[in-house]
């Protein structure tokens, strides 16, 4: 029992990583509707950006803001030169724009900084976290930085006219258009949005999983599994979705016999796909009833 | 109205029809092209005909997820696990059974096709998004179920078979490699009008019809479920065909050959040919080989920047793959005749 | 009097189908006009080009100034309301935020509070359910909630494509008398596109028939609807 309660809690040590790509993950399909799989290397490149600063003798709180706001704007320029003339394209198409986004950035990232793996800083220390073996200090300030950002974006959708806007922009363009609001701007906002999330995770992911260029790989489809599972509509399912993922694969670690690290992801995939198979709009999304 | 926790969707399909009579080639375009195909290789070096081979195997494998996701409205990101499947299957029965080569082929594709059906079932709840990371999940898993121990005796473990390539029959004066283009020729062909015969078919209408609205397919009275698991299972046997030509080609197969890299690129080289234009499988396939080595003798640093960049600027001027291409030039050769 | 919309040989198309064939009329400032027509007659369209929704040619004029190729947003900014087919509620956010999109352009907060306030008196029922999900209303509330959040725009122009739809007839007469009220006294210029000719016709003081994409009648509506062989022909009572 006390193993099972030890991986429980590792992995939602773990699970904090990948709730935090899923925010940035959900961002994004909540402006777009559908998942870019280059999301995880323009994370990593963002965080690149950020090492790079520091290199360049910039304090860290500095260069993380730099960075915020290079990825967002970065986000926002991607969007309108490489994906708004695709606007009228099929989802197919896009999807392989996300691929050839995705070869890029990695391959940028590899010749600008090469494959070697580099250290990261991390704010929070790495001691244990309140004496607890488990948790260290650094995976403590994640998980609390990730519900920072959860609760920063339900405020902002909530409470802001902006995030009025973009909310119905995402839910009826046509409505949307109707009011008056720049749908196509308000997706470049979204990718811009979802940009500097993606660097906010990077960030914070690099302390455990060191830096290199196919850091976030592995990450990047937890991410998406985690919010899948989470409901791709919630950003809160999000974050519960990386939680329960994290525990998922450490849990099948453990449990499961013949499972070495390379099963550990399709074996955590079919456990959320299971889920789906029972509750196909994930733990929290909503139900989506089509009408012919 | 609706209950509150409810969005109503009327969505457009996400994989957009394509017009049955523009689903092949015309008659003479095809005469000309099948004729090229013969002759050529009399022509030119074995490398050459080596990769001409490799883009019908491809083309195939591409074929297949054409007829999967154009023909019947299902994301598929897995397609190498079914290649490895037919790849392995020929290789064992070829160097551990010491079964005849063109033999292995029908017995790859029966059991790539179950394993496709099998696959299919359960995935018949999910669509989308969703089927895409299920199918992820097969696709990354394959390679590491290939590694597993028990299976060592049989698969080779982490090195893999090697496979021997086999002569040309009755004492046929041509190389292995030009021998092996002609049967795969031969195999593409019955696969390519086979396929064509199946989308024209009432089979073939039934599948369209769930890609394009399956509320409305069921409704009239179309076995949704029967015909979603046909179509991954038709899918995956095409692929596992393809994947014992391959394991032929290759001359091995080892578990790292069939990574996601070969679902992805797989998945390019459809959207490049035109998703659900079966003649494009073989414009996306040879995209798919030939561009990633043209970009790499561009820049080797860059390679994986220049692949992008030469995607993107093909899904700008065609964002509907080489489909549109042949359709610009159909109207223009129409133009000329007046 | 000045035309506060002038449409002139507007054609539109559906991919290769054209579906307007040369439409050409006007709406003067103030009036309250209705477009009827039979199902598939253009009625939707023609609401629709205005908009620029749909692929159209042709000279549209709104306040003398020319609409030219302005996306939907812009010329709903430049004061022109459009209630769809079907409403277009946000049926996930709730009452007032539905409410507050239709304000989402104007800059004005204040203004924009005192206009929340004057909805809710226009439609109490909407007052009651500020808080609930749009989606949860009835088909008359949510015809009420549409109209409301068009209003929010402090549109010159409402368009409004077959209010009726799917409403009991009471509730109809209630909304149109509201529609009478809105043109009368915040001086909306409104088209109302319908297939209940009927009460259409007692609302309006202009009404045009369109039939397969081009207009056939166009006069007062009193007249119209006191011309025994038009109403047989055209509009079916």
């Amino acid at each position: 029992m006390e193993l099972f309660t030890n991986q429980v809690l590792a992995g939602i040590a773990t699970g904090a990583i990948y709730a935090c790509m899923a925010l940035a993950v959900v961002m994004i399909y909540q402006a777009i509707d559908h998942l870019n799989f280059a999301q995880g290397e323009m994370a990593m490149f963002s965080t690149f950006i950020s090492w790079q600063l520091m290199q360049w003798g910039i304090p860290y709180w500095w260069a993380f803001l730099m960075t915020l706001v290079i990825s967002f704007a970065g986000g926002i320029l991607i969007e309108r030169l490489l994906f708004k003339p695709l606007a009228k394209a099929p989802i197919l198409t896009n999807v392989a724009g996300f691929i050839a986004l995705f070869a890029i950035v990695n391959s940028v990232a590899g010749l600008t900084w090469d494959f070697t793996i580099k250290q990261y800083p991390t704010p929070f220390g790495s001691s244990p976290f309140l004496g607890s073996q488990l948790i260290s200090t650094h995976q403590a300030g994640m998980i609390g930085v990730t519900l920072l950002m959860l609760i920063g974006l339900y405020l902002f959708f909530q409470f802001t006219r902006i995030g009025l806007a973009m909310r119905a922009a995402a839910a009826l363009p046509e409505s949307a258009r109707l009011v008056g609001i720049n749908t196509s701007w308000m997706i470049a906002l979204g990718w811009g949005m979802a940009s500097a999330i993606g660097a906010v995770a990077g960030i914070l992911i690099a302390p455990v999983v060191f830096l290199e260029p196919n850091m976030m790989g592995g990450v990047l489809v937890y991410g998406f599994a985690a919010a899948v599972l989470g409901g791709l509509t919630s950003p809160l399912g999000a974050v519960v979705g990386g939680f329960l993922v994290g525990v998922f694969e450490n849990l099948a670690g453990t449990y499961i016999p013949g499972v070495g690290n390379e099963l550990k992801l399709p074996i955590a995939l079919a456990l959320i796909i299971t889920v789906l198979v029972f509750k196909p709009a994930g733990l929290f999304g909503r139900a989506i009833v089509k009408r012919v | 109205m609706s209950a509150a926790a409810e969005d109503v969707v009327t969505e457009a399909p996400a994989v957009e029809a394509v017009p049955k009579r523009a689903m092949t080639l015309g008659t003479g375009t095809s005469l000309v092209i099948l004729a090229a195909l013969l002759v050529v290789p009399m022509f030119v070096k074995n490398f050459i005909i080596f990769q001409m081979t490799m883009v019908m195997i491809y083309g195939l494998a591409v074929l297949a997820l054409n007829i999967l996701t154009g023909g019947s409205g299902q994301f598929s990101l897995g397609q190498s696990a079914f290649y490895a499947i037919g790849a392995y299957t020929s290789a064992v029965l070829m160097e551990n059974a010491n079964i005849n080569y063109a033999l292995t082929l029908p017995i790859a594709g029966l059991v790539s096709f179950a394993a496709g059906f099998l696959f299919g079932k359960p995935a018949l709840r999910l669509s989308g998004i969703y089927l895409a990371l299920a199918t992820f999940a097969l696709a990354v898993a394959m390679p590491q179920l290939l590694k597993l121990n028990f299976l060592e005796h049989w698969t080779g473990g982490v090195q893999g078979l090697v496979v021997t390539k086999p002569d040309a029959p009755f004492g046929l004066p041509m190389g292995q490699d030009m021998w092996l283009y002609y049967f795969t020729l031969a195999v593409t062909l019955a696969i390519y009008i086979g396929s064509i015969n199946l989308l024209r078919s009432r089979s073939g209408r039934a599948l369209m019809a769930i890609r394009d609205n399956e509320i409305a397919a069921s409704a009239m009275g179309v076995d949704v479920a029967l015909y979603k698991t046909l179509a991954f299972g038709v899918s995956a046997g095409i692929t596992g065909i393809a994947g014992g030509l391959g394991a032929i080609a290759v001359q091995f197969v080892a578990p790292d050959g069939y990574t996601i890299n070969l679902a992805i690129s797989l998945f390019l080289g459809m959207v490049v040919g035109g998703v659900g234009w079966l003649p494009g499988s073989f414009i996306g396939a040879a995209f798919i080989i030939f561009v990633p080595n043209i970009a790499e003798s561009i820049n080797k640093g860059l390679s994986g920047a220049v692949f992008g960049v030469l995607l993107f600027i093909v899904i700008f001027l065609v964002p509907h793959g080489a489909r549109q291409v042949a359709i610009v030039a159909q109207q223009l050769i129409g133009r000329l005749r007046k | 009097m000045t035309a506060m919309l002038n449409v002139k040989d507007l054609r539109a198309y559906y991919g290769q189908v054209q579906a307007l064939h040369g439409l050409s009329f006007s709406l003067n400032e103030g009036s309250l006009t209705t477009l009827l027509g039979a199902n598939g007659a253009g009625k939707t369209t023609t609401l629709r080009a205005i908009c620029n929704m749909v692929r159209s040619t042709g000279a549209i004029e709104f306040e003398g100034a020319p609409l030219g190729s302005r996306s939907t947003e812009s010329i709903v900014r430049l004061g022109i309301a459009h209630v769809p087919q079907g409403r277009g509620t946000f049926t996930t956010m709730t009452v007032e935020e539905n409410l507050q999109l239709g304000a989402i352009s104007r800059k004005d907060k204040a203004g924009i509070v005192s206009d929340i306030e004057r909805m809710y008196a226009h439609f109490p029922v909407l007052k009651e359910r500020y808080a609930q999900q749009a989606g949860t209303l009835s088909g008359g509330e949510q015809q009420m909630l549409a109209v409301a959040r068009a209003l929010m725009l402090r549109p010159r122009l409402m368009l409004l494509d077959e209010p009726s739809f799917g409403l009991a007839p009471l509730i109809v007469r209630d909304l149109f008398k509201i529609l009478g009220k809105i043109n009368r006294e915040d001086k909306v210029t409104i088209l109302v596109v319908e297939q209940n000719a009927q009460l259409a016709l007692e609302l309006a003081d202009q009404a045009y028939v369109i039939e397969t994409g081009r207009i056939v009648m166009s006069g007062n509506a009193k007249e119209i609807a006191n011309n025994e062989d038009v109403r047989k022909s055209y509009l079916g009572y």
